[in-house]
């Protein structure tokens, strides 16, 4: 079968962006680790020749092991055995794949036995897993809990766990969620104790929807601070499996990413260790943790797009209705090839997303070690701030894009689609997922708004505009979505209503999204002609449709917003009368 | 998750293997000017591959050192300069050292003169405790250089192996695949081996192996390569791979390459194999003296 690497040359032009030069560079700190490590990059040229070549294991993996063993794993799942979760066998063969490949741990510092990737090469990764196995994406995806332990834990957590994520393949799970807790996190009350005689930390209650609930190591959020019932007393623990104080209560059943065990647990007394101070556990350990999660489940939602188009594509060119391949019809190429701009658009999102959070990530990193100098204090700043508004943005958008897309593809497999006959089925039910966990795009949609209201969003608009180096229609028309957008973006903002702001979030995000995903098409196409398809066909497709949010939102009368709540409170006072009855 | 080392073999003498693996032209991706009009295969015109089989070999080889910790294994390949894509592919999947047998000379060779000149590179790796190869190469799917090999050492052989069951001090046990059914024998060390392609595929590259070995060059390479390789080779010796020719293996140049095949391939014809049924026969010499008159009759062999 190919390579999920080498059949997707994008991976190649995104590693290309002259911006990733200033990321190696720092993340391999002028590539000084090549004279302790005879693994370790000697130069730029080299870093992004290992970064491709490792790619090409990660796409072979994909081909001829995660994505063949995929249906096998949808639908044997995983289950419970003495109180411990069983994987599907596929999931088992495909983790040791990886495994044996030397790929678990792959961001982490040399010094810990990782590859000291930086994210950019490990999201490609992560989107070729999720292209060939959605659900197993996860399982694989949550190594980035160890990132956590590595910004957030001790020297001596780092030197205790961070090893064993290489060396021995461990699992993690990041365990926040509770019965009564789900987008609220401030609600957690899993109950964290001191015991000042054993020196320890004990934890104890119930947590609910944990993807790989039974992972070797778990980063747990917990109530470390009596009598509190809001954010500032939680606190974040490190759970090592091995103590095995916590009961596998149950396994949810699911209506996609089936191989990937979503778990019940009761903590019973179970020893822990805190992660960086008290009380911090959620406002910044679980913030940072959730904020690569979602460019994690941002680049799982591309790889489900991806699988998507590919079966859609494939299934048009060989079925034949009317005397012809369906692929022929306009009704069906007009679907394709809208699916592959936005494909095209969603990964240059993604990709870029990635790099400012790289950036970011790398300063502060460096900035542990060394104190930064003022211009590099200022870069740091810069893209922290793009990188806070660009990771929902692209949580928001890729899922919800990637839902859309295995929609039309299953449209084009017709009936056949709706049966178990075409990996298109499970892809539509593994794709429904992510516009939910690691935060529902109803609350990406809060956090990205923010790039609205600073004008954040704007302002790299601008920037990206003042690149394009050829005035061109597409360039016409993106500048006049511009100016629209920021037209009704101050028409909302204006009325200085919160919950008015709240009422058009999603649209406004969706408009600067599209806007800016047009623009990464044409500054695209002026390193890769080929872009140039996509840029005019995207912005097409998109100028209408901000068109269409800059109408209602135009439209809207401010009044009308009570119309909506008291919908709500007459359908509720309509459903007490009957219980009344 | 998979920190479950058995401590079976831990107190195990760790084992020498060799494993033996050639550089084919990738017959799965055959363009229409892979044959010359001469019937002769165009190498030059077909990308190369590592033989399937040898990669089931290697898979076994490091299968065995997974089990038995400190296990060392050579991997060794005899080819024109490109088959140094051969030993760096043996070091990307985790092999402890590579060793080309290389030069014009050799060239030419039928199974026989191979035989020989693996067989002289080998003794130069002794001390060992296995070989292992492919069971056969699909350039030429003869199958003869394996048990070839074996007969020139001297060593026992076992041919079509898919597992290893045990492994003991002074003793291997395999498991056969074999046409109708599986056979389980034992042989004392050191032996030969000839791996099956029904053994588990072998493993991928390992990620920091590539980053460690993507720079290992052959003398040969070396000589045309920039400053930069020159230097790191310097830095690094273990990148440079050891190239051997007809005296490093103390090889009669009557025995190797044309010279020492008496293979000699009057003509190639494209064969369009028409017969519908199959005919059994069985081991009785009666059954076997007809099949050699009926070959005979054919010009098949003779």
């Amino acid at each position: 079968m190919d390579n999920f690497f080498n059949d997707t040359p994008d991976f190649k032009f995104h590693l290309e962006h002259p911006i990733v030069k200033k990321i190696v560079k720092l993340k391999e700190r002028n590539f000084e680790e090549s004279e302790t490590y005879d693994y370790a990059p000697l130069n730029h040229e080299d870093a992004i020749d290992t970064y491709e070549k490792i790619l090409e294991i990660v796409g072979e993996i994909c081909a001829d092991t995660i994505s063949v063993n995929a249906e096998g794993v949808d639908i044997e799942g995983p289950h419970i055995e003495n109180n411990e979760v069983i994987y599907a066998k596929g999931t088992t063969a495909d983790y040791k794949a990886l495994y044996d490949a030397g790929l678990i741990g792959m961001s982490l510092p040399r010094k810990y036995g990782g590859l000291n990737f930086p994210l950019l090469p490990y999201v490609m990764a992560a989107e070729m897993v999720a292209r060939a196995d959605a659900g197993f994406a996860n399982i694989w995806g949550l190594q980035d809990c160890a990132e956590t332990i590595y910004e957030f834990g001790s020297e001596e957590q780092r030197e205790k766990y961070l090893p064993r994520f290489n060396r021995d393949g461990a699992t993690a799970a990041m365990v926040l969620t509770e019965p009564d807790a789900g987008s609220d996190l401030q609600s957690v009350k899993l109950k964290a104790t001191f015991d000042k005689e054993k020196n320890k930390w004990f934890l104890n209650g119930v947590k609910r929807f944990i993807t790989n609930g039974d992972a070797d190591i778990s980063l747990v959020l917990a109530r470390s601070e009596e009598n509190t019932t809001d954010a500032r007393g939680l606190s974040m623990f490190i759970y090592d499996r091995n103590d095995h104080a916590v009961e596998v209560r149950h396994l949810e059943k699911k209506l996609g990413i089936k191989g990937s065990p979503t778990c019940e647990l009761v903590f019973k007394n179970a020893p822990a260790e805190l992660v960086g101070k008290e009380r911090f556990g959620l406002i910044k350990y679980v913030m940072a943790l959730m904020n690569s999660a979602r460019l994690g489940v941002g680049a799982q939602s591309v790889g489900i797009a991806d699988a998507a188009y590919r079966e859609a594509l494939k299934y048009a060119e060989e079925r034949a209705q009317f005397g012809k391949f369906i692929v022929k019809f306009p009704a069906v190429y007009e679907m394709l090839t809208n699916m592959k701009v936005k494909l095209d658009a969603l990964r240059s999102l993604l990709y870029e997303t990635t790099r400012f959070v790289d950036i970011f990530k790398v300063y502060e990193d460096v900035s542990s070690a060394r104190s930064l100098e003022s211009e590099e204090r200022t870069e740091m700043k810069h893209y922290s701030k793009l990188a806070n508004v660009f990771t929902p943005l692209i949580k928001l958008i890729a899922s919800e894009a990637c839902n859309r897309m295995a929609y039309d593809s299953l449209q084009i497999h017709g009936g056949t689609g709706f049966m178990q006959d075409f990996p298109i089925e499970r892809i539509y039910r593994d794709a429904r997922i992510t516009s939910i966990y690691e935060g529902t795009t109803q609350l990406q949609a809060v956090a990205a708004i923010k790039g609205v209201t600073t004008e954040v969003f704007l302002e790299q608009i601008i920037q990206y505009d003042s690149e394009i180096l050829e005035d061109s229609p597409t360039r016409t028309k993106l500048q006049k979505m511009t100016a629209k957008f920021d037209i009704i973006g101050k028409k909302v903002i204006e009325t200085n209503n919160t919950e008015y702001l709240d009422f058009h979030a999603r649209r406004l995000v969706e408009m600067a999204g599209n806007i800016i995903m047009g623009y990464l098409l044409l500054l695209n196409s002026q390193r890769d002609e080929k872009f140039s398809k996509s840029a005019k066909l995207y912005v097409n497709l998109v100028s209408s449709e901000n068109n269409e949010k800059f109408d209602y939102i135009d439209n809207f009368e401010i009044e009308n917003l009570e119309l909506y709540k008291l919908t709500q409170v007459e359908i509720l006072k309509a459903a007490e009368e009957l219980e009344e009855v | 998750m998979f920190n479950t080392n058995t401590t079976k073999y831990l107190n195990m003498r760790p084992l020498k293997i060799v494993v033996l693996a050639k550089q084919v032209p990738d017959t799965r991706h055959v363009g229409p000017d892979a044959m010359k009009p001469d019937g002769t295969v165009n190498r030059g015109k077909l990308s190369t591959v590592f033989n399937p089989d040898d990669l089931h070999a290697l898979e076994l080889a490091l299968n065995i050192k997974d089990r038995i910790p400190g296990t060392e294994i050579t991997i060794l390949t005899m080819g024109p300069p490109k088959a140094a894509d051969i030993i760096r592919e043996g070091y990307y999947r985790g092999v402890d050292f590579g060793v080309m047998i290389s030069d014009r000379r050799f060239g030419g060779a039928d199974t026989l003169a191979t035989s020989y000149t693996l067989a002289k590179g080998i003794e130069k790796l002794a001390p060992f405790d296995l070989i292992v190869g492919g069971r056969q190469a699909i350039d030429g799917d003869t199958a003869q250089v394996g048990p070839q090999c074996a007969d020139k050492l001297n060593l026992p052989q076992v041919t079509y192996v898919e597992e290893i069951l045990e492994i003991k001090e002074d003793e291997i046990i395999a498991r056969r695949r074999l046409e109708k059914g599986i056979e389980v024998v034992s042989a004392p060390f050191p032996c030969l081996m000839t791996v099956h392609g029904s053994s588990p595929a072998c493993r991928s590259r390992h990620a920091k192996r590539v980053m460690k070995y993507k720079y290992a060059r052959s003398a040969t390479e070396l000589r045309s390569a920039d400053e930069f390789m020159i230097d790191l080779h310097t830095k690094r010796p273990h990148l440079t791979i050891p190239e051997w020719n007809v005296e490093d293996i103390n090889a009669d140049v009557e025995k190797i390459g044309l010279s020492g095949s008496p293979t000699k391939v009057k003509s190639v014809e494209n064969i369009v194999l028409t017969a519908n049924e199959a005919k059994l026969l069985n081991d009785s010499d009666a059954d076997i003296e007809m099949m050699i008159k009926e070959l005979i009759e054919h010009h098949t062999i003779g």
